[in-house]
């Protein structure tokens, strides 16, 4: 396909500099001109230009918009004249859309689930989820604080989680592995938190601007110790905004970490997008201050049928909210006896383990109903792989496997993914990494093995021509 | 009114004569000196002897990382800035494991209050050389001495206008409680380090080592003076100050984040219906 498109290359030349001086303008406009032969070329009106351009240099004067304009039109009647093969027409919109970024639709949806606290430590492609907080922290009463080092971020939240609001952190690879000794606190202390994983290619610093869904074993193993975590890997900005709701929802209901998990191009991309359906927002308060929940013989470990203790805001009530990162008796003081030991890890890990995997949706499913192929993936390659299924059914019965809510991993109790997969000729996974870390996790998880694997990990995102072409290559 | 029998916690784990018996003993008679009810106070503390603390007090505890315990405490007080919120460690914990944390908090001036049981020395671990160990002190790990310099704490706090800077003494514990009621009384961050003598691992600085030293501090002494403050800081050897070293009146971070002004994070829970309605009114922005 990429052959077929380079071999009948279509170019128009345009000549920025020249149509930029020629009006009385500098070379910088340049940049104007060629914004104005793009409209041209696309058909569509200059008036948005002009617009832009009066609210963007509305402190300059009259002069220089009106320069800026004549350039803008130079370019755009450049190219409607001389770009012979443009044959767009501007389809109109059907509705008004929205147009934001998936680090965007996490932070509002964080926000819309009672988020209080955002500490972080900037750090690329996560970055844009703690500006959006800012942005809103006035409005909505949520502290942000730009932590000393992520080990500081994720603590600070573990801090604000304990004294009673809702908290969370964002980072990317090099700054969750600074976290991790703070995850298992989280675990140990049973203090609910959410953490924003938007991954860019590693190890190390890697390619700190560039895309890959490399760290889904590493946020699966972080941590030492043993202990339950959920990781959500929403597939565009609306399953962000919905999954950091549900993220909120689960760390609260079970006092443990949660994850979402992105990419670069997943998180920094700005999408334009429905509006989001708010009505499915869980609305849960699991936190108590009365006195008669929280009185004084409080105990913030108190054994339970769900494993899940009656959590106390601290200094609310008459009872003393007590935890440790040594293992503690249901009062939260330190032990070292075996039975309790025992009754802890229990608690924390195999009473609430099967209740947190019921919380979990299976796959989304998409395509033929009884298809021979089968594409399978996780997160950022939802829009991909769902282009690909509606191209190649003209010819194929295929359908997707999309994983959205990946550990724990999903069960087959409210859909037989399994029985699908297991009923196609072939299956792919396709990933953004190396190694197939999620066909590798099926593999554990269920004991299916993914026929063949279609990897990127250059870091740079999937394209769809490229990615229909390593799919004809397998299915013929 | 609390009496010294609400401050009762579990029997302490130390070592017979360490030290952290008479810092406990002033700490429960100044919060009772103070008024303060233990369901009002939250102590975080990291990992060493000192770590194990608040569960041989009452309070809300938070028994975290070490080193970690400044940016838990900086989260609490953020979270509710009605709660009086320590930070418990010792020198390893305070100012080598967490020593990062200690330079944001004082830049910060958060309302948290620090006491760093500094025996020169890591107990827990059974020996080791810690920050403020001093050179040439050999131990079973640093076999041909300590080869850094001493950390100095004083200094390090009075160099980075740290808005409360002092130091106490385990062998003064009457002198020691005045200190512990000055520093919760500050309004903003104080850093108290407090010197105590390790029986079972430091055969330096022993109770009859810091006797021969300490000396308190009298009116003499301007703590408002940074400049002789830092000059009384940086005293060690022959004679060492004990007191309120430094202190000033920055504006505390409680005091300049914007939305906690009215009220503590913690009380401004907006309900969920609220939320929703605002959320799509937020959501229309992006059209």
């Amino acid at each position: 396909m990429l052959g077929e498109t380079f071999a009948r290359p279509n170019f128009l030349g345009v000549p920025f500099l020249d149509l930029a001086t020629s009006g009385g303008g500098n070379k910088v406009m340049a940049n104007i001109v060629a914004i104005g032969a793009v409209l041209g070329m696309l058909g569509m009106g200059i008036e948005l230009l002009f617009d832009v351009l009066l609210s963007t240099l509305k402190k300059r004067d009259e002069d220089t918009v009106n320069r800026n304009k004549v350039a803008a039109l130079a370019g755009y009647n450049y190219a409607g004249h001389n770009c012979v093969q443009c044959s767009f027409s501007i389809v109109q919109l059907s509705g008004q859309k929205m147009l934001l970024s998936t680090n965007d639709a996490i932070a509002s949806g964080a926000i819309a689930s009672g988020c209080k606290f955002y500490s972080a430590y900037p750090m690329t492609p996560s970055t844009g989820i703690m500006l959006y907080m800012a942005g809103k922290a006035k409005e909505y009463g949520i502290i942000v604080e730009q932590a000393e080092d992520e080990i500081a971020a994720i603590n600070m939240a573990l801090g604000a989680s304990f004294a009673g609001v809702r908290a969370m952190t964002g980072t990317s690879g090099g700054g969750f592995a600074l976290m991790v000794e703070g995850l298992s606190l989280a675990a140990m202390t049973e203090t609910p938190i959410v953490i924003a994983l938007a991954q860019r290619p590693g190890p190390a610093t890697g390619l700190p601007t560039k895309t890959e869904q490399g760290d889904l074993l590493f946020a699966l193993h972080a941590g030492h110790g043993e202990f339950p975590r959920v990781i959500f890997a929403p597939g565009n900005p609306e399953q962000g905004f919905l999954l950091a709701d549900k993220a909120f929802e689960i760390s609260q209901k079970y006092q443990i970490p949660v994850f979402i998990m992105t990419d670069q191009f997943l998180a920094d991309t700005q999408w334009t997008v429905e509006h989001f359906d708010l009505d499915g927002l869980f609305c849960n308060e699991y936190r108590f201050s009365g006195e008669e929940e929280c009185g004084g013989e409080y105990k913030r470990h108190a054994f339970t049928d769900s494993g899940v203790s009656p959590f106390c805001i601290p200094g609310l009530a008459s009872g003393l909210v007590v935890t440790d990162s040594d293992e503690h008796d249901e009062e939260g003081h330190i032990i070292e006896d075996t039975a309790t030991r025992i009754k802890m890890v229990d608690k924390r890990l195999f009473k609430k383990l099967p209740l947190i995997e019921k919380e979990i949706a299976p796959p989304l499913f998409y395509g033929h109903d009884k298809p021979e192929i089968v594409i399978i993936g996780w997160g950022s390659t939802y829009g991909l792989m769902r282009e690909a299924v509606d191209i190649a059914s003209k010819k194929k019965n295929i359908a997707m496997l999309h994983f959205s809510e990946i550990y724990p991993f999903p069960s087959v109790d409210a859909f037989d993914y399994l029985s699908v997969l297991k009923g196609a000729k072939t299956t792919i996974c396709v990933e953004q990494n190396a190694t197939g870390q999620f066909a590798r996790l099926m593999k554990t998880e269920t004991g299916f093995e993914c026929g063949t694997l279609i990897n990127r990990y250059d870091g740079r995102p999937f394209m769809l021509e490229e990615f229909l072409g390593e799919l004809y290559a397998r299915i013929g | 009114m609390p009496v010294l029998d609400d401050y009762k916690g579990q029997v302490p784990a130390w070592c017979p004569g360490c030290g952290n018996f008479a810092i406990l003993k002033a700490f429960k008679e100044a919060l009772v000196e103070l008024g303060v009810e233990p369901r009002q106070l939250a102590i975080v503390s990291g990992i060493g002897q000192a770590g194990k603390f608040p569960h041989y007090t009452r309070c809300n505890t938070f028994n975290g990382l070490h080193g970690r315990s400044l940016p838990v405490a900086t989260g609490i007080k953020l979270a509710n800035h009605e709660m009086l919120v320590m930070a418990i460690g010792g020198d390893g914990d305070g100012y080598g494991e967490g020593g990062n944390h200690l330079i944001h908090a004082m830049r910060r001036n958060i309302g948290v209050k620090v006491f760093v049981h500094d025996n020169q020395i890591y107990g827990l671990t059974k020996g080791q050389a810690s920050p403020t160990s001093m050179e040439g002190m050999v131990t079973k790990n640093q076999p041909f001495g300590v080869l850094s310099e001493q950390f100095n704490p004083m200094a390090t706090a009075v160099a980075l206008d740290c808005s409360f800077v002092a130091r106490g003494y385990a062998g003064d514990p009457e002198h020691l409680k005045g200190l512990i009621i000055s520093a919760i009384s500050h309004k903003g961050f104080s850093l108290v380090d407090i010197l105590q003598p390790c029986v079972s691992f430091n055969k330096i600085n022993t109770y009859e080592w810091y006797r021969q030293r300490v000396y308190r501090l009298g009116p003499d002494h301007d703590p408002e003076d940074r400049v002789s403050a830092f000059a009384r800081a940086l005293e060690w050897g022959e004679r060492i100050p004990i007191g309120v070293i430094y202190r000033n009146n920055r504006r505390t971070f409680e005091e300049r984040v914007t939305v906690i002004q009215d009220k503590p994070l913690v009380k401004q829970i907006i309900p969920f219906r609220d939320l929703k309605e605002k959320m799509k009114e937020t959501l229309k922005e992006h059209y």
